[in-house]
């Protein structure tokens, strides 16, 4: 008796598994944790809509690329630029959907208010590793950086870093919001995230005497500015309506709410 | 009689499943990192450089990380671990024995989230405040956090070990005037010794390969520790961190691979030879 | 050395490690509490973890660690069922074991890096629920194999060869006597597993794992979990993401808890059951 139960259950889930009758109508979506909280509100509220399902994975521009190249993913999410090399090795479709900027955060207790690019330059590479050569505390300057793959730190590496190495003793996080956690947790600690993702527990710093405040972003006046892309290879018609959403009116007002900028 | 040998061979079908998954593992692992491996020679294991953008792949920094906070997880917990087996084993009373039991089991299956973010949320906090250094993610912090999760298979492989200590050896020893801890250290504990150090190994095992814990705890530097009061990064974070970007047969794909190759590799030895110790009699 | 001084040390070291124990659930126990309620069981992540519940995470565990018993069960218990009724010890047998061993010994990101490459992408399977269970059947075969096989052998022989020699077959004497005399045995194993698997983050983070929270709808598709979630909300942990992390964690140690507990009473009942 209990092993007919057992079958019996099996054939179920069985016959569950194959069920793909939901399939065609889910829309993927994985990459840049500094695209996420858009992708998130961006998904919620195109679920209410339509009856399709928006998933969201993680992993940093790196994978969001990869991964729409290699048609895993229907929508890669990047903080960065795509490079000449992915662009002819997938032939991506490439839409700018918000432009953000890179802010650099210190604890709310540290007493810099404004750090020059050069400065920038001098302390993530561990030219400056101490507070006190920059006017704070005899305190050891903890570096708190993004891990490889991620858009935000290759967007980093290129504007203010320029040629000049990262310093190896940096702490890697796997995400904008790591980063964040991080820094506010430890008053001697410098990181950078996505503007979106500032928040009272942390603090940015103006860059050149400019905040990175969304005024400023808008304008160009503050310089670490980057555009937030959604990149797509093949098409379906629900991946269509999404792109249409994310670009309407809507979809930029949502946008606009989480902290970003809009495009256009 | 034949359906029993159509059972009988689909159940070795399923028996030998678990070689057949091993074999597989293997096969990806060496298809997709032994080129690599080929093509930087002993240069990707002695290597300090670690720069996926440059496609120069140096592992030495994350087998000093994944070395490092073992040996001192190990240092930490087999005192500890090896005086509570002798305690379940040579002078627990009944009933604590039994309540003592589910303590080890507990301790076993927390998952490794939970420790890591009891680590973070704890330790590192703890070792920040107390050393007065920059950042409490640290080597120590690393170790005290593994020390915990390689507890229960330390006492209760060494607990087995002990209580299998024949007790003619004791009793001759008692017979011949010694006192208990002189039976413990010079009749006891070198008779179990085999088992206890298949226990080690088998902690040091788990310890190289434990992910989550460590990777939340030890600061993801990728700098060569040069005390334990540094952050440094183990061969499974650096995994767990790059594997996402790294674009499928790509160079710094084949590269975490290797390093999938180098920590299968250790793992392994370390299970072989505590294949071997414990098969030793006494 | 004083024979009490010793004892004193040794008590001491029992009595640090069970502190550590309880130190640790205490601490969850306590700070996870306050999160739990009913809304937090049933609602969805808000916020990005900063509010709302886990609802999405706790049904995905359940239903990673379904797929990973229904492949990791027949192939155990089976495995087993072939060492212990149908072949002697050879060549073979030493293979089978070999294989079992070596497997429970591989560390957790190594089995996500092959499920990764072999089941989300030389197989085609994608990040989903499959390719995640499948990859955590994996690693618990071993443990199912080996438990499996611990009570199958401690079935009596005389039992069996009565049910010979009354004629019964050898599948029938297997259905009939071996098996539920050391279902217990072999349900304790299965248990067990349940709690490794549901708690285990890097076999499935690359395989099956998604951040929003979007309910499966087949096999194919993927999901949150306990163990990423909880990852994730550690990482990123803002005050208000931690008191949701400690709920996290609070329910999974209630389903350690829960499978511990009972895989203790299963093996009680097996060894009390079969030494008659």
């Amino acid at each position: 008796m209990k092993k007919k139960i057992i079958v019996i259950i099996m054939c179920m889930l069985f016959l569950g598994c194959i069920s793909e009758g939901n399939k065609a109508k889910t829309i993927s979506i994985a990459g840049s944790t500094t695209v996420q909280p858009i992708s998130d509100g961006l998904a919620e509220a195109f679920m209410k809509k339509y009856d399709i399902s928006v998933t969201i994975q993680g992993g940093g521009s790196g994978t969001g690329i990869k991964m729409v190249g290699e048609g895993t993913i229907d929508i890669g999410a990047s903080s960065r630029e795509i490079k000449e090399g992915e662009k002819e090795k997938y032939n991506l479709k490439i839409y700018p959907i918000a432009i953000d900027g890179l802010a650099i955060i210190v604890h709310p207790s540290n007493k810099i208010e404004n750090l020059g690019m050069e400065q920038l330059k001098k302390i993530f590479s561990g030219e400056i590793t101490n507070w006190k050569e920059l006017g704070g505390e005899d305190k050891e300057i903890v570096l708190v950086v993004r891990a490889e793959g991620s858009g935000t730190r290759d967007f980093f590496e290129k504007k203010i870093m320029g040629d000049v190495s990262l310093s190896r003793k940096a702490m890697q996080k796997p995400s904008n919001g790591a980063v964040k956690a991080t820094v506010a947790g430890n008053e001697n600690a410098i990181g950078y995230i996505g503007a979106g993702y500032i928040d009272d527990y942390v603090k940015a710093v103006r860059i050149e005497e400019v905040y990175p405040d969304p005024e400023n972003i808008r304008s160009g006046k503050y310089e670490l500015s980057r555009k937030l892309y959604y990149i797509t290879k093949k098409e379906s018609e629900d991946v269509k309506k999404f792109m249409d959403f994310v670009l309407s009116d809507e979809g930029q007002d949502i946008v606009e709410t989480l902290g970003f900028i809009r495009i256009g | 009689m034949k359906t029993e040998k159509i059972v009988e061979k689909i159940l070795l079908i399923f028996a030998l499943s678990a070689t057949l998954v091993i074999f597989l593992i293997i096969i990806f692992l060496f298809k997709e990192g032994l080129p690599i491996l080929k093509k930087e020679g002993l240069g990707f294991i002695l290597g300090k450089i670690w720069n996926p953008g440059k496609e120069i792949y140096g592992a030495l920094t994350f087998i000093a990380g994944s070395l490092s906070v073992t040996f001192l997880a190990l240092l930490i917990a087999v005192p500890l671990g090896v005086s509570c087996a002798l305690f379940l084993a040579e002078i627990a009373p009944k009933r604590a024995e039994s309540l003592f039991r589910p303590v080890i089991e507990l301790l076993a299956g927390i998952p490794s989230v939970v420790y890591g973010m009891f680590g973070l949320i704890v330790i590192v906090r703890f070792i920040k405040v107390s050393f007065d250094i920059p950042t409490g993610e640290t080597v120590l912090a690393c170790s005290i956090v593994l020390a915990v999760m390689i507890l229960p298979i330390i006492i209760s492989v060494s607990e087995d070990a002990i209580k299998s200590v024949p007790r003619i050896y004791k009793e001759g020893s008692f017979a011949l005037g010694a006192t208990h801890w002189q039976t413990m250290k010079r009749v006891i504990l070198p008779t179990a010794s085999s088992g206890i150090t298949a226990s080690i190994i088998l902690a040091m095992g788990r310890a190289i390969g434990e992910t989550m814990a460590v990777v939340l705890v030890l600061g993801n530097v990728e700098m060569i520790p040069k005390s334990i009061l540094n952050p440094a990064e183990a061969l499974t974070s650096v995994i767990l961190l790059e594997m996402g970007e790294a674009s499928v047969g790509g160079s710094h794909y084949e590269a975490l691979f290797a390093v999938g190759i180098i920590l299968f590799i250790i793992v392994m030895i370390l299970n072989i030879i505590s294949m071997k110790i414990g098969v030793r009699k006494k | 050395m004083k024979n009490k001084y010793v004892y004193a040390l040794l008590w001491a070291s029992t009595i640090v490690t069970a502190m550590i124990l309880i130190f640790i659930l205490g601490f969850v126990v306590l700070k996870g509490s306050s999160a739990l309620s009913v809304e937090f069981l049933i609602d969805i992540p808000r916020r990005g973890g900063e509010a709302g519940g886990i609802f999405p995470a706790i049904l995905g565990t359940f239903y990673l660690v379904i797929i990973a018993l229904v492949v990791a069960v027949p192939l155990g218990v089976g495995g087993a069922l072939y060492l212990v009724e149908f072949q002697k010890e050879n060549i073979i047998t030493k293979i089978i074991r070999f294989g079992a061993d070596t497997l429970n010994a591989v560390p957790s990101i190594i089995f996500g890096l092959f499920g990764f490459a072999f089941l989300v992408y030389y197989l085609k399977l994608g990040v989903c629920i499959l390719s995640g269970g499948v990859t955590l059947a994996f690693m618990v075969l071993p443990t199912i194999l080996r438990t499996s096989e611990e009570a199958l052998r401690a079935v009596p022989g005389w039992d069996k060869e009565g049910s010979y020699a009354l004629g019964a077959t050898k599948l029938q004497t297997i259905k009939n006597i071996v098996l539920p005399q050391s279902l217990s045995g072999i349900i304790t194993g299965i248990v067990l597993s349940i709690g490794r698997a549901a708690g285990e983050t890097a076999p499935i983070i690359f395989t099956a794992a998604i951040l929003n929270p979007v309910l499966p709808e087949s096999v194919f598709d993927p999901t949150m979990s306990l163990p990423s979630h909880l990852y994730t909300l550690v990482s990123e942990s803002t005050p208000e993401k931690l008191v949701n992390a400690y709920g996290t964690a609070l329910v999974l140690i209630i389903l350690v808890l829960i499978t511990t507990y009972s895989a203790m009473l299963f093996r009680k009942y097996f060894t009390r059951h079969v030494r008659r």
